[in-house]
């Protein structure tokens, strides 16, 4: 298990895909208006080894409540700027698609946190602030402390795809038991 | 009902839990291995806070069975959305029902035909519910099969999961109908999800090994837990007919009942 903090920096690119890592520190959440928004607007805070969460948190009082991962593949279009800006990590669930991943190479990765953990996560972060309040509570970029939370590398810098290999696997398997294409 | 819904949100039935404890042990897929941790460390800490298992509350599917006595009115109807609008506020849960083309949100988890509620005769008035997450109920399918080709079910439910990948959250339980009507199979198979998890047929279980050969993994990272159980439950059909469905549930398969006294 490596321990990973940020900001990120060329330490990730000795990350492989299959890694179990944590992250501590800084990390920014964002949805599909958030990306829009940003793309739009400019981003709000340094992208310089940043890390995005794609996730549409509950937030209550001063607290986060729940906040497990969305489905990245939606924000598929939507990453290259964040990347040529200089983010270095992405956390979601479900992986993204082969764009983002030949973007990654060489400069950034994807961590994988497990869907529907809203109360794990929520258990390792801390409020830290907002910004673009206007979009609502899901869309929002909120600035959110982590303390370890348990990750794994699904993408990372060369091009390796944990996603797409299991997807490769499942359809193999299909067609082997169904002789179908 | 208010209580059925808060219970469900926030403490996964027993025998979901130690389905997913089994695999854990089962598991030799070191990442999936880590997934499968995650995910009891989440039910552990949802259970002791009572805070949500999932920030996808889901829609509330609501079954109800009514003893000979109760007349089943509106006012029965009305009292189910009541106690869903009463829980939305209290634990609170995020509003997920919406307008389906507008996409505007009545903010309370009520609208049109939302909660959708199933009636049967019983002994006493129990109301029990299902709160069904989004991800998982957007790659379920129901397909209409030829009458002749019995041997297409199987084939049908793996084709489910392999095109879903790591859509719905896996580990899945499916809830598979077989028979009836078009609509009368997509309900079998909702219903399929309320069975235990923790006993399956030599057919469940043949489903259940054929959609674990494929190696998708709990989040679709591979290793050998992508169903934690395989449901089904028949009806008789047409003769012209072989209707399947495929309601896809993830691991977080909520549900809860409660007795409601009745006054009498």
């Amino acid at each position: 298990m490596t321990d990973l903090s940020t900001p990120l920096g060329d330490e990730i690119l000795g990350l492989r895909a299959g890694d179990r890592v944590t992250l501590s520190g800084t990390v920014y959440t964002a949805r599909d208006e958030a990306h829009l928004r940003m793309q739009k607007e400019g981003i709000p805070f340094d992208p310089r080894g940043a890390v995005i969460y794609h996730c549409g948190p509950v937030v209550g009082g001063n607290r986060i409540v729940a906040a497990g991962p969305t489905t990245s593949a939606r924000m598929d279009t939507l990453t290259r700027f964040l990347i040529e800006a200089g983010v270095r990590g992405i956390i979601g669930k479900g992986g993204m698609g082969k764009e983002v991943v030949d973007l990654l190479r060489g400069r950034a990765v994807y961590l994988a946190f497990t869907g529907g953990c809203a109360a794990l996560a929520a258990s390792r972060m801390q409020l830290g602030g907002v910004f673009f309040p206007d979009l609502g509570m899901a869309e929002a970029v909120w600035v959110i402390g982590l303390d370890h939370l348990p990750l794994v590398v699904g993408i990372d810098a060369h091009g390796n795809d944990l996603f797409q290999r299991a997807r490769e696997e499942a359809k193999a398997q299909c067609q082997a038991r169904f002789h179908t294409g | 009902m208010a209580e059925a819904l808060a219970e469900a949100e926030v403490r996964l039935p027993p025998d979901v839990e130690q389905a997913i404890r089994t695999a854990h042990a089962r598991e030799k897929n070191p990442v999936a291995k880590g997934e499968l941790g995650n995910i009891l460390e989440n039910i552990a800490l949802a259970k002791k806070g009572r805070t949500l298992i999932c920030q996808d509350t889901g829609i509330p599917v609501v079954y109800l069975t009514i003893p000979p006595d109760v007349p089943y009115t509106r006012v029965i109807e009305e009292a189910v959305a009541q106690g869903v609008r009463i829980a939305t506020e209290k634990i609170p849960l995020r509003p997920n029902a919406v307008d389906p083309c507008s996409r505007k949100n009545s903010g309370d988890n009520t609208g049109q035909g939302i909660p959708p509620i199933h009636v049967r005769p019983g002994e006493e008035l129990t109301v029990t519910v299902l709160p069904k997450g989004a991800g998982s109920e957007n790659v379920s399918r129901v397909g209409m099969l030829l009458p002749t080709r019995t041997e297409d079910v199987v084939k049908f439910v793996v084709e489910t999961v392999a095109l879903a990948g790591a859509r719905p959250c896996p580990p899945v339980i499916l809830g598979v109908g077989i028979g009836s009507t078009f609509d009368g199979v997509a309900a079998l198979a909702k219903e399929a999800l309320l069975l235990p998890v923790d006993v399956m047929d030599p057919f469940e279980r043949e489903l259940c090994d054929a959609v674990n050969a494929l190696g998708i993994g709990p989040m679709g990272l591979g290793g050998d837990t992508t169903v934690l159980a395989v449901k089904v439950k028949r009806a008789a059909c047409h003769t012209a007919s072989l209707p399947v469905a495929v309601n896809v549930q993830c691991w977080a398969s909520r549900r809860a009942t409660r007795v409601v006294e009745v006054r009498r």
